[in-house]
């Protein structure tokens, strides 16, 4: 540790954000390429046809990602909401 | 047995004809007779990288076409024995470049060569496609850098899939990671990829990691490949990536930070 060091804002460490991000997009592509996962789209359409019967959402608001880890993998959805207020109130049939 | 190995990375710019150069000239400089052949049709640089621009007369297509021998097309190396380079085509179509085309050119350079090196364009488009097609190993040229590792993920896809080995369901094709412009410095600091990063993510053997380096500047301004600039960080990296290739146990230089001195130490991390 340098003298000026003591003057500079910690640095943030980008390399670990960039491991993060590829780790993410690289193991998305894989899963397409070995298409072990042909059933994902179908099963987030479901699943967005299921949360459209109570909240308004856009497709692009559902997100599904599988993630790999040694022993185990990862079923990652993301909701974005939209800004609502009355976003628990039900849609009226 | 000669083996073919492409030179490949999907991204451009990352060292593929710098290690296409310096690969097939240390593999002569073993005693291997060594084809290098140029596959970036109508960018043609490899001449430019080895020297022997001027000395282009016929080129891969026109061996290809029929209009030219392929003992007229190989450009003999003037420094390294046992080193010939076959350079692409700067004016044809690269469709010139079939698969069967390509497949014969091989097959009558596998009668005499113990290597052929194919140094791939960048992209995934046809060029690069063909070059990898019929590898028998892949060298996957890689800079610690997200866009350069995600598309070396790419290439290890298409040639999991897509090359003849895959096609045939023969041994797939045997890949080993190179890295390049390695900073060891800006590692430490937390502002670049480390070499552990990459191979947790791409998951393949590494071959050798060559540093960033003035000298391979300096080496294709004069048309002399990297590995014969032994002073160099960059050139024993080569020389010892080649070693390492034929089994010989040679640990990584040139991956710790350097030791500063005190001064510099002092004033500034």
């Amino acid at each position: 540790m340098g003298i000026l060091d003591c003057f500079q804002n910690t640095r943030t460490n980008t390399a670990s954000i960039a491991k993060e991000r590829l780790k993410i997009v690289v193991s998305h592509e894989r899963s397409l390429r070995h298409g072990q996962l042909d059933y994902l789209p179908s099963m987030q359409q479901d699943i967005l046809d299921v949360i459209k019967k109570y909240i308004e959402i856009d497709n692009d608001q559902l997100k599904m990602n599988i993630e790999h880890d040694d022993n185990y993998e990862v079923l990652e959805m993301n909701i974005t909401f939209p800004d609502s207020q009355n976003l628990f109130k039900p849609i009226e049939p | 047995m000669s083996k073919v190995i492409v030179v490949t990375s999907g991204k451009g710019g990352v060292g593929k004809t710098t290690t296409s150069a310096s690969f097939a000239c240390g593999l002569a400089q073993h005693g291997y007779k060594t084809a290098v052949i140029d596959f970036d049709i109508g960018l043609r640089n490899l001449d430019l990288i080895m020297g022997c621009e001027r000395r282009v007369v016929y080129d891969f297509v026109d061996v290809i076409n029929g209009d030219a021998k392929l003992e007229q097309a190989l450009i003999r190396d003037k420094r390294v024995p046992n080193l010939f380079i076959l350079p692409a085509s700067q004016t044809k179509d690269k469709d010139a470049l079939t698969k069967d085309g390509v497949g014969k050119v091989l097959d009558r350079l596998r009668e005499t060569y113990d290597y052929i090196v194919c140094d791939s364009p960048a992209g995934i488009e046809h060029g690069a496609f063909i070059a990898l097609y019929y590898a028998d190993e892949a060298l996957i040229i890689t800079n610690p850098e997200v866009s350069s590792v995600r598309d070396s993920d790419r290439i290890l896809g298409i040639l999991a899939s897509k090359s003849y080995r895959a096609e045939e369901g023969l041994e797939p094709v045997k890949e080993m990671l190179i890295l390049t412009r390695y900073s060891p410095d800006l590692v430490h600091k937390g502002e670049m990829l480390s070499i552990d990063d990459i191979l947790d993510i791409l998951s393949i053997p590494l071959l050798g990691v060559v540093p960033e380096s003035k000298a391979v500047l300096q080496a294709s301004n004069s048309g002399i490949p990297i590995i014969m600039n032994q002073k160099s960080n960059a050139g024993m990296a080569y020389s010892d990536l080649v070693k390492r290739f034929f089994g010989e146990d040679q640990s990584h230089r040139f991956i710790t930070m350097k030791k500063k001195g005190f001064l510099s130490r002092f004033l500034r991390n």
